[in-house]
């Protein structure tokens, strides 16, 4: 039975930060500073929407309830994403990096799971890499350019933003309680694992974009979401997101 | 009685909600089809990219167009048993993407790197002189591109 409390506590960590955050890059939709970057902030809430679901519908296979009840009908403490979903849009250079160093984490994750015991879980990580791969390839993408090939303001603004996200991104990898049990079941190597393999990675495109990561001494990460401790901004956020579905949670769409 | 066959062959006729010019079998998202003793049509069927809005929309399509086909039920199945990749679409279905102005999915073979998309060739006059200008387009599936040769911008379907 603990297996199974390991396994939902884990993919409901997945399920929310995806469902989150589809719902702040969707804030994006009508406001991108340039078309392209309007439909692909879109595109990749849309993507990130549908991987959500997947993560819902495996946990109903789990003998959850169904994956709209779980999206929109839980209350903030219920939720077990990470704070770094949570903060507002700000400003495309806040927007860009957390889309950089949630992204980074997302595909290392997903290759990870590939190779997951959990048989539904290692194909849907299978089917989702494909697309991240492409949200990578943007945010790689401008990571550089914005960084190296832009101005000094640019490379500042993007340097400014590392500085800000780098510890909230760090809470992505907030120990569970089931890392023992995920690990020596086969179904995920583990938090830390994870973190080392991103710290490496997102070092060689921050050096493409002559960023500087800050000294993780000098950074506390912000924990506290996978226990269900979440910031002044996630409130608000379900509160828009699900203020049609609660009209009538019944409804047929 | 209908064979297997006999549906695969009837599911030539059902196309994509997003692009009309081609088939459900011809796209790849027909993963099996098989008839139980009872006389059930079973079909699995499997998304291009996992949140395609348009999935539900063929689901009822092929339940509708196997429903007239005499068979006592029709079960269709959503799910990633077999996953779509662009290397599903057939041959016909690359002409058929052509047709619709959509350049389409340059094939692969091992593990998929994305500048592939830089050059696409030009759905309209064929130039290979073109730049990709975002990986993300008005569907989910789609990039868009320009070309060099014939001056304007094209969609492509993209490699996955």
């Amino acid at each position: 039975m603990n297996d199974t409390a390991a396994l939902r506590d884990l993919l409901l960590r997945m399920a929310d930060d995806e469902l989150i955050i589809a719902h702040r890059n969707s804030e994006w939709t009508g406001l991108g500073p340039i078309m392209e970057e309007d439909i692909a902030f879109s595109s990749i809430a849309q993507d990130k929407l549908g991987h959500s679901l997947g993560l819902y519908r495996i946990l109903e296979s789990l003998g959850g309830a169904e994956p709209d009840a779980v999206a929109f009908g839980r209350s903030e403490g219920e939720f077990r994403c990470c704070q770094l979903v949570e903060y507002p849009i700000g400003g495309y250079d806040f927007s860009l990096m957390r889309h950089f160093l949630h992204d980074t984490a997302e595909l290392l994750r997903y290759e990870m799971l590939e190779r997951s015991s959990f048989e539904p879980l290692a194909r849907l990580a299978t089917k989702i890499k494909g697309e991240i791969k492409y949200h990578l390839f943007h945010a790689n993408t401008w990571i550089a350019q914005l960084g190296a090939r832009g101005s000094e303001e640019s490379h500042a603004r993007m340097q400014s933003a590392l500085n800000e996200v780098f510890p909230l991104a760090l809470g992505i990898f907030e120990p569970s309680d089931y890392e023992t049990e995920l690990a020596a079941e086969g179904i995920f190597p583990g938090e830390a694992a994870l973190r080392g393999k991103w710290l490496e990675t997102i070092a060689v495109t921050l050096e493409k974009g002559t960023l500087i990561l800050p000294s993780l001494d000098a950074v506390t990460p912000a924990y506290g979401g996978r226990k269900g401790y979440h910031t002044e901004h996630l409130k608000p956020l379900l509160d828009e997101m699900t203020e049609v579905f609660r009209i009538d949670p019944s409804a047929e769409w | 009685m209908p064979t297997v066959d006999d549906i695969r062959e009837a599911l030539r006729g059902v196309m994509d909600p997003e692009i009309p010019t081609i088939s459900l079998v011809d796209l790849g998202v027909i993963t099996n089809i098989s008839i139980s003793p009872d006389n059930v049509a079973h079909i699995s069927m499997t998304p291009t990219f996992t949140g395609c809005p348009a999935i539900d929309y063929m689901r009822d399509d092929v339940r509708r167009r196997v429903g007239e086909m005499g068979f006592a039920d029709v079960d269709v199945q959503i799910d990633f048993d077999v996953q779509w990749n662009s290397n599903r679409v057939t041959e016909e279905g690359r002409k058929r993407l052509l047709q619709h102005g959509l350049a389409p999915p340059a094939p692969y073979e091992g593990v998929l790197e994305l500048e592939v998309l830089n050059n696409t060739p030009c759905p309209f006059c064929g130039s290979h002189s073109t730049v990709l200008q975002s990986p993300f387009g008005p569907t989910l599936c789609r990039s868009i591109h320009y070309c060099n040769s014939c001056r304007q911008s094209f969609e492509g379907f993209k490699p996955i």
